[in-house]
Parts: C-alpha cells; structure tokens; sequence
C-alpha cells in the first residue's frame, strides 16, 4: 500500500529532474534569506547559478549542527518569524539545544510523510495508532500526531510515561500501530509480563520504532513478544523529524523521501563522497521545505545508500538500518566502537532482554570497558558456573565481533535505568 | 524424594542479603536450610523453606531472579563417617556433585544433608538401594 503512489513510485528519470528543479529553488532561496548560507558560498565562490545539475551539489558547504547553534536561535531561518507556526527544538545532550521552526507548509508536508511512513506499517484510516513518543518540543510525538491525523487514523495520543495506563489503553482500545522508541517498546513488553497480559489479548500490528539506533535482532524479540511487524523510521528535527525515511513491508533498508530530500553518504573524516553500498555519514539535503531548508546537513548518522528497485514498487533510494552515530562512538584503544555491536552480541549470546550498559573509564592510561547486563528470570540458573559461563559467552562474542576484552558484569534486573525516551546506553568516564 | 530448593541470585553488595530475609520474614516464611555461593561480583542464595511457592512469589514480586530446583535431603549419621558413607556410594555409582550444604535442623542424632548432583535419578537409586533416607519437604516441614 502506498499513501501517495504517484510521488512514492515516480520514474526515476522524473524524481531526478524533479529533485534538480527543487534543489535550485532551495539554493537560490537560501542564499538570498541566510546569511551564513550566503556567507559560506561566497566563500567557496559558489552562486546560486552554478547549480545545473544534482552533481553540482557537491560545490555547495556542509551544514552542522554548530552552524544552528551558532544561529541560535532564528537566524538560520529562511522565512520571517511571522510565516513560523510551529518550533521544536532538539534533545540537545550537550550544550544549548537546536532550535527549529516550521511553516504551515513545512507542517503539512511532514505530516504527509508521516502518513506515507503509516501507511508502510499497514496504517489506514480505520487504524487505531497509539503514540508512545514524547509531547512537546522534541518532533516524535507531535510529528507522528499530525501524520496520523492526516492518514485520518484513530489516534490515540498517550505521549511517553506511565507504562501501566498506556498498556491498560493499548488493551482496552485495540490499539494496531504503537509508535515510538524501541527501548520503550522494551519497556511496554515488560510491563505487560509484570500484568499478565499476552501477545494475544492485544490487537498489535506493527510497531514504528525509530528516534535510536536498534538492531535486527532487536526487531526479533519486538516482533517476537509483540506479535507485529517491527518498522524502523527515521528522522532529526534539523531535516524534519520523524519521516525522513521509513521501513516499507519488504524490511530492506528504510526508503528515503526523495521528493523531499536528497541524501550523500560521506567519509566523516575526508568529507569525500562514498559510492553506493559503502558506509559513512548521511548528508541530507531538503529541497521542499520553507522554514529552515538545510544544505548539505551532517546528520552524523552512519549508514549506506542503495538505489536497487524494492519489491514495494517505491522508487526512492533506501539508507540501510542506522548503525549508530559518528558521536555515539566509542574509540576503545583505537577500536570504533558503536553500542548496537554490543547489544548483537547480547542478543546472540542467548535470550538476554537487551537492557544493558556500557561504563568506559581509563585506568593506568588503558581504555577498559565494563558491560553490565540484567540477569533476566531464564538467564537465572542455579549454578555459579552456569552463570559464568554466560559471562564469558558475552565477553567472548564481543572479542569476536570487536577484538576487545570487556568485563561482562551481572546486574539484577531493574538495576539499569529504564528510558521512556532515548536510551542511555553509555557512560564514558574518561 | 526430591525437596524443593529456592535459588535467589543476588549482586555481591551491602544489605542485599538481608532485602531478602526480610520479605521473607514479613511473610513469615521459616528457612530450614541456607547456604551462598559467591564470586566477587554477584552470589546465589539457596535456601529450603516451608512455603517454597509462596516464597518464591514474594521474591520474584521483589524482582530477583528466582527460580526452584530439585534437591537430595540425604540424612546421615552425625558422627565421623556419616557423610562420607554416603559420599562413598555416590562416588561408587560415579555421580557428580554440583554442591552440598547442610540443614540447622536435625533429626534426632541424625543430620542432614542436601545434594544437588547431576543425576538425580540414579542417585536416588544408589543411595536408597544402600539404605540411605531421603527426606520431602512435607517431611522436613514435620521435623
């Protein structure tokens, strides 16, 4: 199912003179609101006429996060304040937070990615869509409001927060679409253990979890207790938030929009583009949006692009699932480091819940890293040795995957902080 | 033959163990048998009580893993060579043990001792044949 066919299966040929048309129209518009759009093409020698083709991307500068920042907070907008309803502003961890803004056009057009990101997932109008993702200025529960409204769903907005009452509602309300954080549809799985609820006296499924990296093992345990099809979106407030691509029924990458976006992968170090199938960081530039356009955005995001047709008839290109971000790595004795290779490695090591964390200190000017893991009811056995036996198998699928010795520590469970948004997965005490 | 044995797993830290005394305590459950087996980061409990099911609610209601396993109540006589009889037949029939450890109570001038070995069944067989006797929960709930 296709929410809007004509845009979604465009030939080929067309999406790209059509991308190339809108691409000019950004950069034009851009380069005579922004300032410092203006600013750094004139200083690469860049106009706006120079543009004549999608390659010509590549003359125009990167944008990061630091360049909103620097802005903060309007000054990168392309639009005057009175054409902005609506702001969002980033889970910014370190520092001020970035702030976005939309115009009633950015709102609309979002919210028809959102339904084209429903619609993936089955969603129809008669669907009942639970969204579990936060309220307020962070993009997954309002983004995914506005688009589950547009698919005319029964929305159900029950925001992030007390498990117990979003379960009882799930239940009672025959909820068929969850949205939100997998480490929170973690969280909702064993709230329904603890009440006794089963996989069938739900009405589920499927489940669009995005706004964290998450791995496909992740997805069999989802798929698994849940009872669904496990859905991955993807999005970032600086782009639009959730929507920018999304999983179709054929789970072989997440398709990204590219009517509305046009996607590079880059070496994060050289800053040189990669070739189709190679891993490195997703640029995202955005060719249909009014009040923050963004050129060459660094998403420090780590993923592949593949342009291969997909069994769903879409033509637009995929990005493979995230495996992780550029400032989510770890560099353990100059190893690369994502947590998503440590929670595979807890998967495979038998049926571990993946609630984990990783401590990264520095003793004796060596990295070490410590994995504590909850031991989980089938984990449990009575013997010591048992129980050492699964440590080492962790430990071991680790150094197998990474090539670094980690101390694999047993916790008991709800020892570890439980999320009701992103995951904290890391502490680097170095 | 066999008693019901309740293992708790525990991290290896101040104040933990005495978290689970206390549920049981306030459920006023009654340990016939306890013993920890340790490492430096996390311990297992195992204890026989008198109300092992209900036990094993309120604990895993307090969120440890618990689970129960069979065991072997073996009751030798309290006086040198007692267990070692018994070890004897066991080693005779090349059964392993995993572990041991003994009650606080006692029968009389008999004591008790509870085997976790790696197979039950030909232990039970063994021990029985030479004349050793097994106790059940109900039995030891009587003493």
């Amino acid at each position: 199912m296709h929410w809007n066919r004509t845009r979604e299966c465009m030939n080929v040929v067309e999406l790209r003179s059509y991308q190339l048309t809108k691409l000019k129209e950004t950069v034009d518009r851009v380069y005579h609101n922004v300032a410092s759009y203006r600013q750094k093409m004139q200083e690469r020698g860049v106009i706006p006429e120079d543009i004549n083709s999608l390659e010509d991307l590549r003359l125009l500068p990167f944008t990061a996060k630091q360049d909103l920042r620097d802005n903060y907070p309007y000054n990168m907008f392309a639009v005057p304040l009175q054409e902005i309803i609506r702001i969002h502003a980033s889970s910014g961890t370190t520092g001020k937070p970035t702030v976005v803004g939309y115009t009633r056009r950015d709102i609309a057009n979002w919210a028809e990615l959102v339904s084209r990101c429903l619609t993936m997932g089955g969603g129809k109008r008669d669907s009942v869509v639970q969204i579990s993702y936060g309220y307020g200025l962070f993009t997954g529960g309002l983004g995914f409001h506005y688009g589950a409204e547009k698919l005319g769903a029964v929305v159900i907005p029950t925001s992030g927060g007390n498990t117990r009452r979003q379960v009882m509602l799930m239940k009672d309300l025959k909820t068929e679409i969850l949205a939100c954080t997998p480490s929170y549809a973690l969280c909702i799985i064993e709230t329904l253990e603890a009440m006794g609820i089963k996989r069938d006296d739900l009405n589920l499924k499927a489940g669009i979890f995005g706004a964290e990296p998450w791995t496909d093992n992740m997805r069999r345990e989802l798929e698994g207790k849940l009872g669904i099809k496990a859905l991955d979106i993807y999005g970032l407030s600086e782009v639009i938030g959730p929507g920018v691509a999304c999983e179709c029924m054929e789970q072989q990458g997440l398709h990204i929009f590219e009517d509305f976006f046009i996607p590079e992968i880059i070496d994060p170090v050289t800053e040189e583009p990669l070739s189709e199938g190679e891993k490195g960081e997703l640029v995202i530039t955005t060719i249909d949006k009014e009040g923050l356009p963004v050129i060459r955005y660094r998403t420090r995001d780590i993923t592949s692009l593949s342009y291969e047709p997909c069994g769903c008839g879409r033509t637009h290109a995929r990005i493979g699932k995230l495996l992780g971000r550029t400032d989510d790595m770890l560099i353990i004795r100059g190893v690369n480091v994502f947590p998503s290779q440590i929670e595979s490695a807890l998967m495979a090591a038998g049926d571990i819940e993946p609630h984990y964390l990783i401590i990264v200190d520095r003793v004796n000017n060596l990295d070490s890293m410590e994995v504590l893991v909850e031991v989980s009811e089938k984990l449990f056995a009575d013997e010591i040795r048992k129980l050492e036996q699964v440590r080492k198998k962790i430990a071991s699928d680790i150094y197998t995957t990474l090539g670094i010795n980690v101390n694999v520590k047993l916790v008991e469970p709800h020892t570890i902080e439980r999320s009701e948004g992103k995951a904290k997965r890391v502490i680097d005490k170095r | 033959m066999f008693v019901k044995q309740i293992s708790v797993f525990l991290e290896n830290k101040p104040g933990k163990l005495s978290q689970v005394t206390d549920i049981l305590e306030k459920n006023n459950i009654d340990i016939s048998a306890i013993s920890i087996a340790d490492t430096t980061e996390f311990g297992i409990i195992r204890m026989i009580v008198n109300k092992p099911e209900e036990a094993v609610k309120v604990i895993k209601a307090a969120r440890f893993p618990v689970n129960t396993t069979e065991v072997l109540a073996v009751e030798v006589s309290d006086k040198p060579g007692g267990l070692n009889f018994a070890l004897q037949v066991l080693n005779d029939a090349g059964v392993s043990i995993e572990y041991l450890y003994s009650f606080i109570k006692r029968n009389g001038n008999r004591a008790l001792i509870l085997f976790r070995v790696e197979d039950s069944a030909k232990a039970v067989e063994v021990l029985q044949s030479a004349g050793v006797k097994l106790y059940t929960n109900e039995e030891i709930n009587s003493l």
